[in-house]
């Protein structure tokens, strides 16, 4: 077997379902994030979305934060643009109505500790992991490598244990 | 007329705002992030594509954040000046990132990514949705308690 023969099939290994919309997705999301940037100054991550929204509901004071409050419209909007545009997704490609067959207790269980971290972290994947490496800030980048050890760590601990999907 | 605290107005900004997020939605419906099945198989060395899309989505808004804060003047729609997403170390950084990937690694579901699975129809997801909300709940009640404690006003740094 010739070395490039086995360096393509050890590249397929890798990547079972190929890199292109892996590669391009990334691009679309680094577009999203720059077109709110070049019009309004605006850095969006996705996470403060719910602190932002409880201010509507909550009279908890560190909802009501002044930087919670003048933003929750806009990023009331945003999200709406994400699910539509995930929605424009799926109906191009054929997928809409496609549904996850991870547990719901591992998506509540596992969706609490998200809400909790994202918010004592400062941020999330599209938070520190896009805009924070983009901007090369030294905090994301202590946030990304611990969440990303921690996140691969968790998930072979919990395939370990059979749980699937 | 341009103040950074006030980000509501006009219809070209909430349609900017708009395109912006439909477009990042289309990315990560894309991307496979808005299956948690994907990023599962990602922590689980089964298929290393994420890296890709993170490390396309950082490239772009690498360059254009390089671009803005070098050699543009303010944003349009807002007068705002264009910077760089810096935010402050402490404790809560590394320790936010254990909590955060606990629970990436059990559920494989990130905030930007739940909505986006909406978007596809997967009701399922609300669950994620759900214990997201509760817990930046948990977070900030417990959070605000401890300062009426204490009667600090602690000024954090997150956006």
């Amino acid at each position: 077997m010739s070395l490039t023969t086995f360096s393509l099939l050890a590249f397929a290994d890798l990547f079972p379902r190929g890199v292109a919309q892996y590669a391009v997705g990334g691009l679309f999301i680094g577009l999203g994030v720059a077109t709110i940037y070049l019009g309004t100054g605006i850095i969006a991550g996705a996470s403060t979305f719910l602190e932002s929204t409880l201010s509507y509901v909550s009279n908890v004071s560190r909802f009501n934060q002044t930087k919670y409050v003048t933003s929750r419209d806009w990023r009331v909007v945003f999200t709406l643009g994400i699910v539509g545009g995930a929605a424009a997704y799926a109906l191009a490609f054929g997928e809409f109505g496609w549904t996850t067959q991870v547990q719901w207790w591992r998506l509540l269980g596992g969706g609490f500790l998200v809400g909790v971290g994202t918010r004592v972290g400062k941020g999330c994947t599209s938070g520190h992991g896009v805009c924070g490496i983009g901007s090369l800030s030294e905090t994301s980048l202590v946030n990304v490598a611990t969440f990303m050890a921690v996140a691969i760590g968790t998930a072979q601990v919990v395939a370990a244990l059979g749980v699937t999907p | 007329m341009s103040a950074d605290t006030d980000d509501g107005r006009g219809l070209a900004f909430t349609l900017v705002i708009l395109l912006g997020g439909l477009v990042f939605g289309f990315g990560l419906g894309l991307s496979g992030m808005a299956k948690p099945e994907i990023v599962l198989d990602f922590l689980q060395f089964e298929d290393f594509g994420l890296v890709f899309v993170m490390g396309g989505a950082a490239v772009v808004s690498g360059l254009t954040f390089f671009v803005a804060t070098n050699y543009l003047d303010r944003a349009p729609l807002t007068g705002r000046g264009y910077t760089r997403r810096l935010k402050t170390m402490d404790r809560n950084v590394p320790v936010g990132g254990v909590i955060f990937g606990v629970g990436w690694g059990i559920s494989g579901i990130c905030p930007g990514a739940a909505y986006a699975s909406v978007g596809l129809g997967n009701v399922t997801i609300l669950w994620a949705i759900l214990g997201m909300f509760l817990g930046a709940y948990a977070q900030g009640f417990v959070r605000s308690s401890r300062a009426d404690e204490t009667e600090t006003v602690e000024p954090t740094a997150s956006d």
